[in-house]
């Protein structure tokens, strides 16, 4: 196909288009067909616009054949304006239908000519992660805080008192022998690292107006070497409960709905006799967990039972007048049977494909 | 403590079917967990039969050695052979090979035929050695898995045994018995006893029980014995450290005795070693009764004993053969001689019985517990009767073991009881408690029938009275663990059943959600895991040169917690900063092949203020007064939470047609910036300097208050070389609550202009040692209110600029609440602007 030529060349070209006098209708309508064809086979804008110039362009036979209205007589004219105002009508009609079909062409073809392969989409933005040990506190918190209850929290390192004696272990008891303790040197400093969250229990009751309910989420330590089960660092969710009237069945109904709130409505909750020096009675707590892996099956979760009176003497509140339940359990082992975490290394190593992996959710 | 089925059995109907494992089931019922299971016949299998060695043919070999060629019979003459395995000889009679020479044709020994398994899972065949074959093997105890003598083989007729050629060893030694191993809490001292646990198999099965107490008939004292002076001056908290000291007398005991196989095993399935028989005997009785007991070899006894506290450096050599340095607080048992024994924990070896000891005086004592647990603890000398004695024994079983042992040592070891009888001291009351009639079930929420309080309280022993409102409960004499109301309500408890607990809810009373830091935290956490960083937690646990690097801006000793048992000594300190842990979690990661890292965490540091804890503690059961809770909460460190992050490599990954970022030092700022800025707090950057980080490229954070908050940057390059870290590695750390702190309560609304915005662009030229931060601020404070925000667009030094000097081009946007701006207006309040920086740095605009 050749390249379009300008109007300005054909004006001397042997082949440069017959001007048809005004008033010559069918001369006009050879133009007027002329341009309507040109456009029709314009192919896209570039054609188009070649067109364009060629058949509405100033050296067009329409646009020239215009310019002689002004020499004719003034009957003709009005003829000649009339017929020649009407068929340019005619061509710039079909120019704007025949532009607009080719722009909408030309944008349909960019946009397939911009096509991409989606599948190789880089990632731009590095998506972060929570820690799986802090995603199920707040879990296990907005749990409690949904029943009313609130957060209450902690120093790691505390005073003996706080975690021993204000918790009934006496001071040579065997019990406070297998809390395995990290103490803060010099020993007679009565410093320790936390062996549960229990003392901010006892902080709790002293600080806070009865009745209480608090849930205290945190970090404890022993000094049990790290192996797939065992870490010296680790974390604990208590609940405490301190109102008139309180029960064991107000506890065993608090943990049900708990359980059933963190396992699924088929979880249930088991009570076996146990001993804590801050509880009495005292019992092991053990979840039915229906979604565990190789079938559902009684887990050991946590330890509860109803507050000694010693620990409310300890702070301030009358036996006499209030009861209270407390429970207790492990950050790391809830996560173990709930999210099937094979090794406690997992947890602590600090490797951001176990963090990852979880990203917000738990 | 575990527990001999064969032994529970004399005490409780245990089904003759019954597993340890069904026994744990019934007995974790009653609280007392399951904790493992010893069963011989799992790793022992027959034929083990009783053989008679009808020759023995000495060999002498070429080694030195003389091996015993025998004939033994396994069948009783005249009977068939029903055994088939391979290498049974028909004829009842099996020729062996045996290297020990401890005994003679005729006595009657254990054979494990061709067949059998011994622990190890050594299987017996007939094999070739030494030029016979040698079909089974004469057992020692060693190899059947149940004792550690390894002189020769079991002689049964020293075993004081004559049984049936052919008959079943294992039943003979006892090895079809099985033991349930239990978890006893601290308060349950009389689960430490067959008795204690037969009584609780009792309970939890509703069968009858039998208190091995009941069985024993005590001989009535004829007259004093051994002179006993209970004389301690200074009880631990005013208390006597022995109440009861009781001792009889056995003579004319024979030591050369062996312990019967029955005892034997019982012991060896408890998990103690047979020794001897008097000594078999005493710890036999412990096990059964609860009741500790100690054996002296009377003949090396001088004089009366007494039981007192121990002088300044006095010392004794106790059984282990160890010299030990007594303590003032040591409850001894002494003689004229001086100290014989820690009351309790171990005898000495002067007094102790061997095999030449003819009269045995046994002393069966009571304790304190106390006392016992601190010399247990200060000697570290974790004993069987310490265990016991520390969680409290029953007070009133003393005579009842004493006869026990007397009895034993009559039956077995051929000795002669005497009834000369000391029981010094004086017994205890028995524990009275009030229990009020609704009590339990007001605890419980279980409406508990009178019938149900008065069986099970019976149950445990205790002796029930009605009285007025209630009942008045003695305790059993085995429970110094009750004590309280409380106490009885948790018998009651599970006697009756905490299945039948029922779940009701309480209604707590409406609550405040999450407190205002509680909350603040959580979406700081969440927001810098939403820009694309990774939250790990690291241990607390540093050394003491990560303290002084990371602790402090400037090199010196940084006060730091210390711990007095490490896990590790080397990292015997608890953190004050978070980066040492992060950045430990961070090389851990790049050694695991991950190069792109963004790491943070959010925890506590420990900070010790100048008192370190307090030199007593209030005791328990009391609340403190305000000045002793005072001096508590005085004592603890500081332990504010701070949030540190590390970065590294790029962020995000390298794909087509993406060319990663690489993190560098503003990554690490603006990690800091955003904790601010989702708290809706400025954090101020100015230029810092900190040993831990690179000496130009160092921000040191604040609050608009000048209040210092941390240290943002790019880490030494020293530092990053020795840690093994990538070099330009970058990080902060913040003070994440002096921001939580600084957040407003209430956020007040800004007036937001609809007018058009006016921009101007300045670029001025300024000295290279000014930093922009204070030219910003000073074009903000010189452009007035109309200014409505500005940002540093870019940093020029180079052609143009003279040297020493830099180009720093501000976007200035300014914006009236009332009117539009003219551009004059605008052009005014820059040069205002200009004006000032030029005043103050001597900016000069470009």
């Amino acid at each position: 196909m050749s390249e379009p030529t300008s109007p300005e060349m054909d004006a001397n070209d042997a082949h440069a288009p017959v001007v048809p006098h005004p008033t010559d209708e069918a001369g006009i309508d050879i133009a007027v067909q002329a341009a309507l064809a040109a456009f029709a086979a314009a192919q896209n804008l570039d054609e188009l616009k070649a067109a364009r110039l060629a058949h509405t362009g100033e050296k067009s036979p329409l646009s020239l054949a215009n310019r002689e209205i002004g020499r004719l007589d003034k009957s003709e004219k009005a003829v000649a304006g009339k017929l020649l105002g009407a068929s340019r009508g005619r061509v710039n009609k079909a120019l704007a239908g025949r532009t607009a079909v080719l722009e909408a062409e030309d944008a349909a073809r960019i946009l397939v000519e911009e096509t991409v392969d989606v599948t190789a989409a880089p990632r731009r933005r590095r998506a972060g992660a929570r820690h799986p040990l802090s995603t199920l506190q707040d879990r296990v918190s907005d749990i409690f805080v949904g029943m009313g209850w609130e957060i209450a929290e902690g120093p790691e390192i505390e005073s003996e008192w706080f975690n021993f004696d204000a918790l009934n272990f006496a001071p040579d008891h065997p019990a406070r022998e297998m809390q395995d303790t990290f103490f803060i040197d010099p020993v007679d400093s009565h410093l320790l690292l936390r062996t549960h969250t229990s003392p901010v229990q006892v902080r709790s009751m002293l600080e806070r107006e009865l009745p209480i309910y608090v849930l205290c989420p945190g970090r404890v330590y022993r000094t049990d070497e790290l192996d797939a089960t065992h870490t010296p660092v680790f974390h604990q969710f208590e609940g405490l409960a301190i109102d008139r009237n309180l029960t064991m069945a107000d506890l065993r109904g608090t943990l049900e709905h708990f359980a059933r709130q963190m396992f699924g409505e088929d979880a249930s909750i088991r009570l076996r006799p146990n001993f804590f020096p801050f509880t009495e009675p005292s019992a092991e707590l053990d979840i039915w967990h229906p979604g565990a892996k190789g079938g559902p099956r009684w887990i050991e979760w946590g330890g509860c039972g109803m507050v000694n009176p010693n620990v409310l003497r300890a702070a301030g509140i009358d036996p006499e007048e209030y009861s209270g339940f407390a429970f207790g359990m492990g950050v790391e082992r809830t996560l173990m049977f709930r999210n099937e975490v094979p090794d406690m290394h997992d947890m602590i190593e600090g490797d951001i494909r176990f963090s990852e992996h979880f990203g917000m959710e738990i | 403590m575990r527990i001999p089925l064969s032994w529970l059995r004399e005490y409780a109907q245990v089904p003759a079917d019954a597993s340890a494992e069904d026994v744990m089931a019934e007995l974790v019922k009653v609280g007392l967990e399951e904790e493992d299971v010893h069963r011989p016949a799992d790793e022992i299998s027959g034929p083990i039969v009783v053989g008679q060695v009808l020759s023995i043919v000495k060999e002498e070999q070429t080694n030195g050695k003389t091996i015993n060629w025998c004939q033994v019979r396994v069948v009783p003459e005249g009977q068939p052979q029903t055994l088939a395995f391979e290498g049974i000889d028909p004829s009842g009679v099996q020729g062996i090979i045996c290297g020990a020479h401890n005994f003679v044709e005729g006595d009657k020994v254990v054979v494990t035929l061709p067949g059998a398994v011994l622990p190890g899972n050594f299987a017996i065949s007939a094999r070739k050695t030494y030029g016979h074959l040698s079909a089974g093997m004469i057992a020692s105890s060693r190899e059947l898995g149940i004792g550690d003598d390894h002189d020769g083989i079991i002689v049964l007729s020293r075993l004081g045994l004559d049984p049936e050629i052919g008959a079943d060893a294992m039943e003979l030694l006892g090895l079809y018995d099985q033991a349930a191993e239990i978890n006893v809490t601290p308060d349950r001292s009389y689960a430490f006893s067959i008795r204690g646990v037969a009584r609780e198999y009792a309970h939890a099965t509703g069968t009858p029980y039998t208190d091995p107490a009941s069985l024993v008939a005590v001989d009535a004292a004829t007259a004093p014995g051994h002179e006993v002076k209970l004389s301690d001056a200074a009880g631990i908290y005013g208390k006597d450290g022995c109440d009861r000291f009781l001792t009889r007398k056995v003579t004319n005991v024979n030591p050369a005795l062996p312990t019967p196989p029955w005892m034997a095993s019982r012991l060896n399935l408890a998990g103690m070693r047979s020794i001897s028989l008097v000594v078999d005997i005493s710890n036999y009785v412990m096990l059964e009764l609860g009741q500790p007991l100690h054996f002296y070899d009377a003949d090396k006894l001088t004089g009366a004993i007494t039981v007192r506290r121990a002088n300044p450096d006095e010392t004794l050599k106790t059984l282990d053969a160890k010299e030990r340095k007594l303590h003032a607080e040591d409850l001894l048992i002494t003689d004229e001689s001086g100290a014989i024994g820690i009351a309790g924990v171990m005898g000495g070896s002067a007094t102790e019985v061997s095999d030449a000891t003819r009269t045995v005086l046994i002393e069966a004592a009571h304790f304190e517990p106390i006392s016992i647990a601190r010399s247990r603890r200060r000697h570290k000398l974790p004993s069987e009767a310490s265990k016991r004695f520390e969680r409290g024994v029953d007070w009133n079983i003393a005579d009842v073991a004493a006869q026990r042992a007397v009895d034993l040592l009559v039956l077995l070891a051929g000795g002669t009881a005497t009834t000369e009888i000391t029981d010094e001291g004086t017994r205890p009351e028995a524990v009275v408690i009030d229990l009020p009639a609704g009590f339990a079930s007001a605890l419980i929420g279980i409406d508990y029938t009178e019938e149900q309080i008065t069986w099970a309280l019976g149950e445990i022993g205790a002796t029930i009275e009605n009285v007025a409102g209630g009942y008045r409960v003695t305790a059993p004499s085995w429970r110094p663990d009750l004590s309280t109301k409380q106490d009885l309500v948790e018998e009651i408890a599970r006697l009756v059943g905490y299945h039948l607990i029922p779940a009701t809810l309480p209604t707590a009373p409406p609550g405040r959600g999450l407190s205002r830091v509680q909350g603040q935290r959580r979406r700081v956490v969440a927001a810098l895991a939403d820009a694309g960083l990774t939250e790990v937690l690291s241990y607390p646990f540093v050394t003491k040169v990560q303290n002084n690097t990371f602790g402090a801006a400037e090199a010196g000793e940084v006060k730091a917690v210390k711990l007095n048992n490490p896990m590790s000594s080397e990292f015997g300190f608890m953190r004050t900063s978070i980066l040492p842990g992060l950045l430990g979690i961070a090389r851990r990661n790049h050694g695991r092949g991950f190069r792109d890292l963004a790491l943070y965490e959010a925890g506590q540091v420990f900070l010790p203020g100048d008192t370190l804890g307090t030199a007593t503690i209030p005791p328990l059961g009391a609340r403190p007064s305000e000045e002793e809770l005072e001096a508590l909460y005085n004592g603890l460190p500081h332990q504010p939470t701070h949030i540190a992050a590390v970065l590294t490599g790029h962020d995000s990954p390298v794909a087509a047609a993406h060319t990663p970022r690489v993190y560098d030092w503003a990554d690490a700022l603006d990690a800091a910036k955003l904790v601010g800025d989702v708290l809706g707090v400025e954090v101020v950057v100015s230029q810092g300097s900190h040993q831990a980080f690179h000496p130009g490229r160092t921000a040191a954070l604040a609050l608009r208050n000048g209040t210092h908050v941390g240290y943002a940057g790019e880490l030494h390059p020293k530092l990053l070389a020795e840690l093994d870290l990538p070099e330009r590695t970058v990080a902060m750390e913040i003070n994440a609550d002096e921001l939580f702190e600084a957040a407003a309560d209430v956020i007040v609304a800004k007036e937001i202009s609809t007018f058009p915005i006016s921009t101007q662009d300045v670029a001025l030229v300024v000295d290279s040692s000014v930093v922009a931060a204070e030219v910003l601020e000073t074009l903000r404070e010189g452009a007035g209110e109309l200014l409505e925000d500005l940002a540093l667009f870019d940093v020029y030094s180079g052609t143009g600029i003279p040297e020493g000097k830099k180009s720093l081009a501000f976007g200035l946007r300014f914006r009236a609440n009332d009117r539009t701006l003219t551009a004059d207006e605008a052009s005014e309040a820059r040069a205002a602007a200009v004006a000032l920086a030029a005043d103050r740095f001597g900016a000069v605009q470009r």
